[in-house]
């Protein structure tokens, strides 16, 4: 006897639109997508069925400088499980040196492959 | 008293897009009048991804989307920007009465645009009973609070209606460690983007109540506990649904009202509903060559088409100044 199909349905959050995607598995394989508009919801399916990622983003505090929070987020998704474990990370961290958009606050955090970056610039107090 | 071809009131998403393509479609004076001490808006403290996807084609976080913006603007230097300033008066022939540290200055401009963008709704507006204890805020100023300032609210957290920033600050909230114990909305559905109510509540098993509302604010100093109740299609309450949730922190996300006291005081027509201008075409409003663009023109979704929208004031702007020469 064949294993019944199932059937999974999620929201696309890659953008606003909000495609409900319908996802078949067959012993939990994928054999079916439908309902997304563009590849980018395929590839968030696969994803959300084998290891849900998100981009993380938060603010760390900052001394000394033109702003008291510098805000950060991965410049990578990592996975959903790591998000509290990463929040902890981020909460001992502190600025000290200007930065620019971009710019790397902690290279391969938490071992994850990704870099922490901080998403203003912020200056010396004048 | 010192004459402008275009002053800008609001230095956000709105009031940047439209002062660069002011720019660029001929106007070489251009003045920005912002009130906070950077440019950006409210986009500084929208820390979160979920910007730009169409005006920049990249995924952008908040002030990722305000710095490229904010960049362009610096590069040009027939945009001045005025900050920390605040507008107090705006007469109908166009004299602006601007209030900066330490001064009051008037400025003559040929054509104005505002872009002022919204201020949250508050508890008041949708009449909560019970006592007035610390702990309620909008959903804006928590994420002011936590974003800009450094500070968290509150431990535990129940946020009223499901408006994008009320879902955005729950997923925040539950980040930097406060319990969010509940989202009530009085609708049938989230008046928030779906995918918000996916990645900021769903992600964090936070319920979501629909068709329920907050009877009752409790707590003496500080909030204490709501009574939530659930209502009927008419927003009547059904009797014996009532239940009651501890908490020490009430968020309001209930919606955004447009900013338009200044153009009122000018004599503009405005829709006293919705505070919009009342207008036949985009950014137009009864007074010929004053403009409003952005969140004070209609309350937008997306930081991008605020942008979109507002390019086309600036054009519009340059267009009623090249009729005026």
């Amino acid at each position: 006897m064949t294993e019944p199909r199932l059937t999974k349905k999620f929201i696309c959050i890659e953008c606003p639109k909000g495609c409900e995607i319908t996802v078949t598995l067959d012993e939990g394989t994928i054999v079916e997508i439908t309902g997304n508009s563009c590849e980018k919801g395929e590839a968030y399916v696969r994803a959300e069925i084998t290891n849900p990622t998100r981009v993380l983003t938060s603010s760390v505090l900052a001394e000394g400088l033109e702003f008291k929070m510098i805000p950060v987020k991965t410049n990578k998704p990592i996975s959903k499980a790591k998000l509290i474990t990463a929040m902890r990370e981020i909460k001992q961290l502190r600025i000290h040196d200007p930065v620019h958009c971009g710019e790397v606050i902690q290279r391969d955090f938490l071992g994850l492959g990704v870099n922490l970056i901080a998403t203003r610039a912020c200056k010396k107090v004048e | 008293m010192t004459e402008r071809d275009l002053v800008i009131v609001g230095g956000g998403p709105a009031g940047m897009a439209a002062a660069l393509c002011a720019y660029k479609n001929g106007v070489k004076d251009v003045l920005i009048i912002e009130r906070d001490q950077r440019l950006g808006g409210i986009l500084n403290q929208c820390i979160h991804p979920g910007f730009g996807l169409e005006y920049f084609k990249e995924i952008l976080t908040g002030p990722e989307y305000a710095q490229k913006v904010t960049d362009e603007i610096r590069s040009i230097k027939q945009i001045e920007v005025s900050l920390r300033s605040f507008v107090v008066k705006l007469e109908p022939h166009k004299i602006l009465t601007i209030l900066k540290p330490g001064s009051l200055q008037q400025v003559k401009a040929k054509t104005i645009i505002m872009a002022t963008g919204c201020r949250e709704k508050t508890r008041e507006m949708i009449h909560v009973p019970g006592t007035r204890p610390a702990g309620i805020f909008s959903a804006g100023l928590a994420q002011k609070l936590i974003n800009i300032e450094g500070l968290l609210p509150g431990k535990e957290v129940v946020i009223v209606g499901s408006g994008d920033i009320g879902l955005i600050m729950a997923r925040r909230l539950t980040l930097e460690g406060a319990k969010v114990k509940a989202v009530v909305e009085i609708q049938k559905e989230s008046r928030g983007l779906i995918r918000n109510v996916v990645q900021c509540l769903n992600d964090f098993d936070i319920p979501l109540y629909f068709s329920h509302k907050i009877a009752r604010i409790y707590g003496n100093k500080r909030v204490e506990k709501v009574a939530v109740i659930k209502v009927d299609d008419h927003f009547n309450p059904i009797e014996d649904s009532g239940f009651s949730i501890d908490c020490d922190t009430v968020l309001v996300s209930v919606g955004l009202i447009p900013e338009n006291e200044l153009i009122e005081m000018a004599g503009v027509a405005i829709d006293k509903k919705t505070n919009c201008p009342v207008s036949s075409e985009l950014n137009t409003t009864s007074i010929k060559g004053l403009f409003v663009c952005g969140n004070s023109y209609k309350v937008y979704d997306l930081a991008d088409s605020v942008s979109l929208d507002s390019e086309i004031a600036g054009k519009q702007a340059a267009e009623f100044l090249g009729s005026r020469l």
